[in-house]
């Protein structure tokens, strides 16, 4: 198995504070790895030291096989980054910024200036090639970030938070592109806090809180692991007592929502067949009835419950 | 890719990135030109002395200030704008920055200085040839700019005005102890011996011989203590920047 990212034991310590607790995964080559985690949880902790700007305590962490440690200009002359807080220089131009990136990553004249055209129609800014940074929208800074990062033709990008804050367009772009460029080969590393950008780009989600993994899997798996989380809503013609509900072993709770009544359970089926001879029962006709997955969010916010109850 | 020469010229990028952004600074305009300016004024308007005598210390108190007036801004600006994160994200060591943020200062410092060493050209009153002159200018600066730097390791704050303050600090004591106002030979064995600790010392030292002929310590001495204070300086602002640098990205 060819690694593009690969982490073992990595610890990080801020005085007395583990920001990154012995957390080990493995990121394969061409994937887009997702890491999901509440706010200082350690993603950007663990995206700085993986990006050669921070030293861990303990621990190892490779990427494109290099030891970010020992051979951190290697390891970073084959990565691309978008930090999480916009840092173009504003008093110089779109096209000062790619140059400049582009002059120190190494890249030839001639290529830098063949990927900096490229780039810059690709994201729409070539029209503003010349502006200076300063007068761009966050959109725009954020799409001339991502051309900064791929100035170099990385095999490596590190996207830490590159939705966020962005108007629906710029956000569904950056995301568009990001699919284009994994199919291109690229390996993504993205940290988000949005699920369902997570769910739709991520081929592996790891679900990072307190410094610890909480679970790495697909997006799939996550959700299956969760099975207690599916749930069933069904709508009645008349209004029900949820508590007549919690009398079935199956049925692990029962919740009004709106006119429906939202059934958690493991067992589906056998709360549907339930429903029906209940609806018979007592002379209720059944309006509606969906069974649905658990969200992924529905998944993080229980891996988040589940470690936070083990820490305590 | 991580060789030395291939560093050295990723700090000239990041010169030249400094000059395009911070040579229009205004801190940098006010300590590096019309700081300088007025002091020079200061200096000579109404002093009886005949030029020969005033610029031994106009040009070692140009120099000063002019090659330490970008340096102490850029590293605090960076951090504020997070761009030193974006750089440290590319592949350069700390020190190819550091390198760069000195040249820029260097070459600022450089600029500047050709306006007392026409003066020396036009009224022509060197004693030695102008190479050592030159060479004495060029060193100085490197010296100068890596002290500038130096001064913006600690404490690492990402408010310029405080780092230009604090260099101010440390500048202005350097111009009274180091014979640009009164000559070493001039000053009492105390004073002489604090004049000694300072690099500026050396470079008036230097420009006196130049132009006076006379001069307190023997030229290559001279010379040696300039290439030694740009050297400690360097690789201090290196270490301290690399101990500063988890604070700044915190």
């Amino acid at each position: 198995m060819s690694l593009a990212v690969e982490v073992q034991n990595l610890t990080k310590r801020y005085e007395d504070v583990t920001a990154v607790d012995h957390i080990n995964f493995k990121v394969k080559k061409g994937e887009i790895f997702g890491f999901l985690g509440p706010n200082g949880a350690g993603k950007t902790t663990t995206i700085r030291i993986l990006t050669g700007l921070l030293k861990p305590d303990e621990g190892k962490a490779f990427v494109a096989g290099l030891d970010v440690l020992r051979n951190s200009i290697e390891a970073k002359q084959c990565v691309g980054v978008v930090p999480e807080v916009s840092n173009a220089y504003v008093d110089l131009s779109a096209l000062e910024n790619l140059t400049l990136i582009g002059k120190l990553y190494g890249v030839p004249a001639l290529k830098l200036r063949e990927n900096a055209s490229k780039l810059l129609k690709e994201f729409g800014l070539y029209e503003v090639k010349d502006k200076l940074v300063r007068a761009f929208s966050k959109g725009m800074k954020q799409r001339l970030l991502l051309c900064m990062a791929l100035v170099n033709d990385p095999e490596v990008l590190f996207l830490d938070e590159p939705t966020s804050g962005l108007d629906v367009e710029s956000a569904r772009l950056l995301r568009e592109k990001i699919t284009q460029y994994n199919r291109e080969g690229k390996t993504v590393f993205l940290s988000t806090h949005n699920m369902e950008e997570a769910n739709q780009l991520c081929n592996r989600i790891a679900i990072i809180n307190h410094g610890k993994i909480a679970a790495v899997d697909t997006p799939e798996n996550l959700r299956a692991q969760s099975m207690e989380l599916q749930y069933i809503e069904v709508a009645f013609n008349k209004p029900v007592s949820t508590q007549e509900f919690l009398e079935n072993p199956s049925i692990v709770k029962a919740v009004p929502a709106g006119n429906k009544v939202r059934i958690y359970t493991a067992d589906p089926s056998t709360v549907i067949e339930f429903l029906v001879e209940y609806a018979k029962k007592n002379g209720l006709r059944i309006l509606n009835l969906n069974t649905m997955m658990p969200s992924l969010e529905d998944v993080f916010l229980k891996l988040i419950k589940e470690k936070e109850a083990v820490i305590q | 890719m991580s060789s030395p020469t291939e560093q050295f010229k990723r700090s000239f990028v990041i010169a030249k990135k400094n000059i395009k952004i911070y040579y229009s600074k205004g801190p940098v305009i006010i300590f590096g030109l019309v700081f300088p300016l007025f002091l020079a004024l200061a200096y000579v308007i109404g002093r009886n002395i005949p030029l020969r005598e005033v610029l031994p210390g106009l040009i070692g108190m140009t120099t000063f200030f002019t090659a330490t007036s970008v340096g102490p801004s850029i590293v605090p600006w960076e951090t504020r704008s997070k761009t030193l994160e974006r750089l440290l994200c590319c592949p350069v060591a700390l020190w190819t920055i550091i390198v760069g943020d000195m040249l820029s200062s260097f070459l600022f410092g450089l600029l500047i200085s050709v306006i007392p060493l026409m003066l020396v050209l036009t009224f022509n009153i060197g004693l030695l040839n102008f190479a050592v002159l030159l060479l004495g200018l060029v060193i100085a600066n490197l010296c100068f700019s890596a002290l500038s730097v130096l001064l913006s390791a600690y404490p690492p704050t990402d408010i310029p005005a405080t780092s230009m303050m604090l260099s101010s600090l440390v500048k202005f004591p350097l111009v009274f102890i180091s014979g640009v106002f009164i000559p070493v030979e001039q000053l009492p064995q105390w004073g002489a011996t604090i004049a000694s600790l300072s690099p500026l010392t050396y470079f008036t030292d230097l420009t006196r011989q130049f132009i006076l002929g006379k001069g307190f310590y023997p030229l290559a001495l001279d010379f040696a203590m300039i290439a030694i204070f740009a050297a400690i300086f360097t690789f201090a602002a290196i270490k301290l920047h690399g101990k500063t640098l988890a604070k700044r990205l915190s």
